[in-house]
């Protein structure tokens, strides 16, 4: 499905589309990027992107952002998922560079905005605790002010990609005496800072991904204060709502059928019991798909005529969550008996590894895609946005 | 992507919308539905001066150039007042053939009065074997002379009480489920032979079983090419999906607006229903439901109004997907208005059933989820999708 072009996008679009054929880099083109890539090979595509000023789209030319239309980033968004790239680092671009150029002091922009546009820092996101999920303004972790310095003790978990992080954003209690929303602050925290512990966590599918950060007595400048102290819970929110809006993921959910609809076809046999409802399942989210995909397209025009969608996005998060999960799904019942084999970490040619090369995957991206309803305000929290925000409930 | 509509498009839709506001409320269509005819002339005759029964028509055959965006727009908001006048029939399914495969002779001689509102129309298309099968009928039409004599009984025929032309399909050749070997004739409710016998159909339209006993039709009452009415039928079909999705977008609005309504007002164990999560989380879902509804509709009508050659199989993807959403909110519309749901007084009960005809009407959702699973032009094993579809009938 396609927007509508004019000559000019229809031309951006085709320079996209050319401009990853010739560099996307090969190496990273692994059976899972995202578990597969060191943090150098990961940053490969991200340094081309930043050299061709491409890396930024969300954010104002003054910034550092391409000055592109609604449509131009929907396009660049559209070519590089379909054309399946590893979308450079979110924690880095989409969450903590707006919040800095958003509410950041001219020093922090100074500092940290080219840093992220380089790749030279990786940012990991330090929201969710052990008591703080879902009720993130319950987090506990403390800041207490001393001298020229914040001192932070607590303990940050679901810390994505934190092995490779160069620094963290955090959401601090300041005020122990406010409702749980208004005591709330964003701090900077340097990973390298004494104090800062880093333990991995492994995930169901083997993977490492995630990990406990621990925080004690972390002594961190008081000038890493994003905006005003005790109105953090303001900025986390404005970064959320940057998340949300990306999720529908229809380039991946799109590749990843195609990839479907040939492994059902190589794997069963049209005799199969399983075979016609195999074929029922793909063309529903099949439709799923599309129905989205018309849905994401509605809204891109909407937004390029100035009509936001608000808290209606979420919506996105829900449907594409709930959609790439039931693929991941079928994927790996289609592969039958090999569903029963998963990759070893850290991968290596070495490990014996059965069946096709195309299913050596499907267990572990199944598993690893439980996540996805569960991350970035799980599905439960984003019906209850819509529920509030929009049905007015 | 997203519709907008034009100045003119615009006009036209506030117009319906006002005519329908003011003299279709629920209780006046009520009484239409309860009179004997069933149906109200003086309010067809509004709609044509309305312009709406020219609204679709190219403007060289004397209409207002439309197209199925004009028709869109109107079926939507019969849908939201349940209006049982027969605009789908005369205009969108007799209207459309005869644009589609008329000869000039034909269109002269008949949209003048369809787009005047004098003559209603028909399709008499489906059997008692038939099921949603173009090409599975027992009515044959044999040439005599300057005649074709047609016989045969024709099922379920929508506003056939109605009608003064029918337009009948019989096989002229070919063997029980050939697909070449049907053509289509308009016949005059009023010959010799036919007899109907009418019946009320679940949402408050009449209908017949069409019974021709040798009726005689002149041969220059044959529409489109002998032999090839499947193929005409099936674009027909393609038209009159993109029309009856919109009318459920009509009829799904009102239901979720009715049901979050009701549930902020309703009041059990001392609070309103919409303060119960399990109950917003399922108006988010209706919500849901609707938006992708909406997307895939808007998109299916603007693909049949470019002629997109994908237009016919995303025709069957959206009378799935639509037929399943349009499902699941009237379902829950009645449960989450308990006890009252069920009432007849009031209308939420009338969406339900107006949803479930047309979930019927040209194939029901399951029918279009195995034809565009069979369409999938990717899908190598679309032969064995064949098999499969045709060994469940």
């Amino acid at each position: 499905m396609e927007l509508s072009l004019s000559s000019e996008d229809a031309a951006f679009r085709d320079e996209v589309r050319a401009f990853i054929a010739e560099n996307y880099p090969q190496e990273m083109r692994v059976p899972n990027p995202e578990t597969d890539l060191t943090k150098e090979q990961m940053l490969l595509w991200h340094r081309i992107l930043h050299k061709k000023g491409w890396i930024a789209p969300l954010w104002p030319k003054e910034h550092g952002g391409p000055g592109w239309s609604i449509t131009q980033r929907f396009l660049f968004e559209q070519e590089t998922s379909r054309a399946g790239t590893l979308p450079p680092l979110a924690f880095s671009v989409t969450m903590v560079g707006p919040v800095i150029y958003t509410f950041g002091n001219e020093a922090q922009k100074q500092k940290f905005l080219p840093r992220i546009l380089s790749g030279e820092d990786w940012w990991c996101q330090g929201y969710s605790e052990p008591g703080s999920g879902s009720d993130l303004a319950s987090v506990r972790t403390k800041a207490v002010r001393d001298g020229d310095h914040y001192v932070v003790n607590g303990h940050k978990t679901w810390t994505t990609l934190a092995q490779h992080a160069d620094w963290i954003f955090c959401l601090v209690r300041t005020d122990l005496a406010a409702k749980p929303q208004a005591g709330i602050s964003f701090l900077l925290i340097d990973m390298k800072s004494p104090g800062v512990t880093v333990r991995p966590i492994i995930t169901i599918d083997g993977s490492h991904e995630v990990n406990d950060v621990f925080l004690e007595d972390v002594r961190v400048p008081i000038e890493n204060l994003i905006g005003e102290e005790n109105k953090g819970w303001t900025y986390a929110k404005f970064l959320l709502g940057n998340e949300r809006t990306s999720m529908a993921g229809i380039g991946r959910s799109t590749r990843y059928l195609n990839r479907l609809k040939q492994i059902v076809r190589a794997e069963i046999d049209d005799d199969d019991p399983s075979f016609g409802e195999f074929i029922k399942d793909i063309a529903r989210v099949e439709l799923d798909v599309l129905a989205l995909e018309a849905t994401e397209l509605r809204v891109v025009a909407q937004m390029s005529r100035g009509i936001d969608p608000g808290p209606a996005a979420s919506l996105f998060k829900i449907r594409g969550t709930e959609i790439f999960q039931r693929i991941t799904d079928l994927t790996h019942q289609a592969i039958g008996n090999y569903g029963l084999a998963i990759r070893e970490h850290p991968v290596s040619g070495n490990h014996f590894m059965p069946g096709p090369d195309y299913g050596h995957t499907a267990s572990e991206k199944y598993l690893n895609s439980r996540k996805l309803s569960i991350y970035g305000g799980s599905n439960e929290i984003q019906r209850n946005i819509i529920a509030k925000a929009v049905l007015g409930l | 992507m997203d519709i907008q509509l034009t100045e003119e498009q615009e006009l036209l839709r506030s117009s319906v919308q006002r005519l329908l506001r003011d003299r279709y409320d629920f209780e006046a269509r009520r009484k239409i539905v309860a009179t004997d005819e069933g149906w109200s002339r003086a309010h067809w005759k509004a709609f044509v001066e309305l312009g709406l029964c020219a609204a679709p028509f190219k403007e060289s055959a004397g209409g207002l150039g439309g197209g199925p965006l004009t028709t869109m727009i109107i079926m939507k908001e019969f849908g939201r007042h349940l209006v049982v006048e027969p605009f789908f029939e005369t205009v969108v399914l007799a209207g459309g053939l005869i644009e589609d495969i008329g000869s000039q002779a034909q269109r002269e001689e008949f949209l003048p009065d369809i787009m005047a509102g004098e003559s209603i129309w028909a399709l008499a298309w489906a059997e008692g074997r038939s099921r949603y099968d173009f090409n599975n009928i027992a009515t044959t039409a044999q040439r005599q002379g300057e005649n074709y004599v047609l016989s045969g009984t024709k099922a379920a025929v929508i506003g056939a009480p109605w009608a003064d032309k029918l337009i009948v399909s019989a096989r002229t050749s070919g063997g029980p489920r050939d697909r070449s070997g049907v053509s289509l004739f308009v016949v005059d409710r009023h010959s010799a032979n036919l007899h109907l016998q009418g019946f009320r159909t679940i949402d408050g339209r009449r209908a017949a079983e069409v019974a021709l006993m040798n009726v005689e039709v002149p041969a220059s009452q044959l529409l489109g090419t002998e032999g090839k009415g499947v193929a005409a039928l099936e674009a027909c079909r393609d038209r009159a999906i993109a029309a009856l999705c919109a009318e459920a977008i009509g009829a799904m609005t009102e239901l979720n607006a009715a049901t979050l309504e009701y549930s902020k007002t309703r009041k059990q164990f001392g609070t309103t229903l919409g303060s119960f999560q399990v109950l917003q989380h399922r108006m988010v879902d209706m919500f849901i439901a609707l938006e992708e509804a909406v997307s895939l509709t808007q998109h299916l009508n603007l693909c049949i109004a470019a002629g997109e050659p994908n237009g016919s199989r995303l025709a069957s993807g959206a009378k799935t997907k639509v037929g399943y959403a349009a499902r699941f909110i009237a379902e829950q519309a009645i449960q989450l208005h308990g006890g009252m749901g069920m009432s007849d007084e009031l209308n939420v009960g009338h969406y339900f059933k107006r949803i479930s005809a047309i979930n019927v009407q040209f194939g029901d959702p399951t029918y279009h989820l195995m034809r565009y699973a069979q369409q999938d032009e990717s899908n190598v094993s679309s032969e064995a999708v064949r098999r499969t579809a045709s060994s469940r009938s």
